[in-house]
């Protein structure tokens, strides 16, 4: 349904523009009906400007991303409303993605105001309610409230009931629990497995890796940028390939393991395979190192639905 | 015994009235120990850890006492703490990050710092640059400024900083929230290598995040709603909890491993009571699915097996 396609995302950096910075390098992967799709990163390895780039909030440098076939760059003018209707974004803070002067349900009215203008006010009434319960939340206690009456979870489940009333197909969720407490964010991840089983296509963006565990079909690892292991979420953090992966893994406090023992047992299982590249071991490297992207795809398949890129990528070592 | 507070009440002061956002807490940090305190935003953990250190224009002291390996420690006080801080109880606060003085290099900074402390500098370099060593920051940082270490650097540097005269009580206030993973075990050991090292005596490390506590903390702490949970050694906690919020806490954590298809985690219900005119009795009740007659009565925080402690009628009440 969304196919991100060789996407690649340069911001002009330095006085006059005159560095490069590489936000996003070479990333495809696909988000399909009823899916998941976590995509996990640090700091800086460009995990939101991905999302943003799904959004049409920022412009795509090379490559291309298609969306129910249309190729989104290209949609522009009056086009750029109905790509709206299909593909939302919920993001981090919910506090901030209010206006405090307004009550929190002003979110609905402007909706309405932009695209349903011609829908009798009971009919909108019950629109608005079905999709409060929907997200699990009760009318009575979130309607009319300014949006500091209400808690961060109320506040992010009336922004996915936002995005609900439309004709939703794609939604963005970037770091949408990272704020919210411990005790009412796991409501709020029930909510997007809920959301899927629906037939909604998810890309949720973030930083914790149980989390994209919990919830996920598929998982989209980023370093820098880089893709550097996707495929299926069991068999990414079952059995990571990327030395970077493993890093990651093992680095996740967990509530029943110390991380002594978790890195004792990753490496009983994959310490013969440690340092290899399994990107040159099936690509052999040649002597033509070209500037722009070339015919090798940016990952090499290590079993069903289970991909990794080069080892070297971002050391500075091999450049795709 | 190194930490004793007792019957400790701080409020906030606000137009509305006082916030009670700690109510009477009870409790002590054993010698060598790194006790962690967890709980939900707004639940008092910082409160606690910041009354300790310095109480700012906004909180009021209300009542109960505090005892540093025997000495009454003055916290109502703000003059005569200056004889305790960095000396006796030292923090290393939230926002590790932006804590040094960016216009000073960080040689200087210390320098000043010490100085002001009547101590002498060049006496104290060398164990300085040996725990600089030992943090893995090289020597050269005390030439630098701020900006040019990264946020893990600079972490870790305050650590170095706030253990420098080997305080009897270190607070370390949510360090590890605002790090990348691999940064966060990196910091978390550091942690553990300072107790370990007689840096300092006891710790008292306040997260949100238990699962960082399991990997960390000797005891844990769980507050609720400005009044103490349940206290007792990690595993009891995270293994066999007696307390309902905390077992509904630890129920409803993802972990690696655990999948929304499998195991279908759930929060708890409502949220927590407002502090400014708090409920009678259990302040859980409202969420508690063991809530009873007895409830409306507060439950004392008794001991109910050796270094185990619970607030909670259905546990420590005649009917348990």
């Amino acid at each position: 349904m969304l196919s991100l396609n060789r996407v690649t995302k340069t911001y002009r950096v330095g006085t006059f523009g005159g560095k490069e910075l590489v936000a996003v390098r070479d990333v495809s992967f696909d988000v399909n009906e009823g899916e998941v799709v976590s995509l996990i990163g640090e700091s800086g390895s460009g995990k939101t400007t991905i999302g943003k780039m799904v959004l049409k909030l920022v412009e795509i440098t090379r490559g291309s991303i298609v969306c129910d076939g249309a190729d989104v760059a290209g949609i522009h003018g009056s086009e750029v409303k109905s790509y709206y209707r299909h593909v939302q974004g919920v993001f981090q803070d919910p506090f901030s993605s209010y206006n405090p002067i307004f009550k929190a349900d002003r979110v609905f009215s402007l909706i309405r105001s932009e695209f349903f203008s011609e829908v009798p006010t009971s009919e909108w009434n019950d629109k608005v309610d079905a999709a409060l319960r929907s997200v699990n939340l009760d009318p009575g206690q979130v309607m009319n409230k300014y949006p500091h009456q209400l808690s961060g979870g109320q506040l992010q489940r009336l922004l996915v009931a936002r995005a609900l009333m439309l004709d939703l197909k794609i939604l963005v969720a970037d770091e949408i629990i990272s704020m919210l407490d411990a005790s009412t964010r796991i409501d709020v991840l029930n909510l997007l497995g809920d959301l899927k089983s629906r037939g909604l296509g998810i890309l949720f963006i973030t930083h914790d890796l149980s989390l994209g565990n919990y919830i996920s079909e598929k998982t989209v690892i980023l370093r820098r940028g880089v893709v550097v292991e996707m495929g299926d979420t069991d068999k990414v953090f079952g059995n990571p390939k990327h030395p970077y992966t493993k890093i990651l893994i093992s680095s996740v406090p967990q509530l029943h393991k110390k991380w002594a023992d978790v890195e004792a047992e990753m490496e009983a299982r994959v310490g013969s395979e440690a340092g290899v590249c399994l990107y040159h071991k099936t690509y052999r490297p040649t002597n033509v190192v070209s500037d722009g992207p070339d015919d090798r795809p940016a990952m090499v398949k290590v079993e069903d639905d289970h991909y990794v890129g080069c080892f070297e990528l971002g050391h500075g070592i091999c450049q795709l | 015994m190194s930490l004793q507070v007792s019957d400790l009440r701080v409020y906030y002061r606000t137009l509305a009235g006082d916030v009670q956002a700690l109510d009477g807490a009870t409790f002590s940090i054993e010698d060598k120990e790194i006790m962690g305190l967890a709980g939900e935003s707004g639940c008092g953990k910082s409160t606690l850890g910041n009354s300790l250190i310095r109480l700012d224009g906004r909180m009021r002291y209300v009542g109960g006492t505090v005892t540093l390996d025997g000495t009454s420690v003055p916290i109502w006080d703000d003059d005569a703490m200056n004889a305790f801080r960095f000396r006796d109880v030292s923090v290393i606060p939230q926002y590790a990050m932006s804590a040094m003085n960016p216009t000073r290099k960080i040689g200087k900074m210390i320098q000043e710092l010490l100085e002001s402390r009547g101590e002498n500098f060049a006496s104290i370099k060398p164990e300085l640059m040996r725990r600089i060593d030992l943090v893995g920051l090289k020597e050269d940082v005390l030439a630098r400024y701020p900006i040019e270490l990264s946020g893990g650097m600079k972490q870790r540097m305050v650590m170095v900083l706030s253990t420098l005269l080997n305080p009897s009580l270190l607070i370390a206030d949510e360090i590890t929230s605002a790090l990348d993973v691999s940064t966060q075990r990196a910091v978390a050991e550091t942690l553990v290598s300072f107790r370990d090292h007689g840096f300092v005596k006891s710790m008292m490390v306040i997260t949100h995040d238990l699962s960082i506590l399991y990997q960390t903390a000797d005891t844990i702490l769980v507050m609720y709603a400005g009044k103490l949970a349940e206290k007792a050694p990690t595993t009891t906690i995270i293994e066999h909890a007696r307390h309902p919020y905390t077992q509904a806490l630890i129920s409803s954590l993802p972990e690696v491993g655990v999948r929304y298809t499998s195991k279908k985690l759930v929060g708890i219900p409502g949220s927590p009571p407002q502090l400014l005119d708090p409920p009678s009795g259990c302040r859980f009740r409202a969420r508690c699915p063991l809530a009873f007659a007895k409830c409306v009565e507060e439950p004392p925080f008794v001991q109910i097996a050796p270094d185990h402690s619970v607030a909670c009628w259905k546990v420590s009440g005649p009917n348990a």
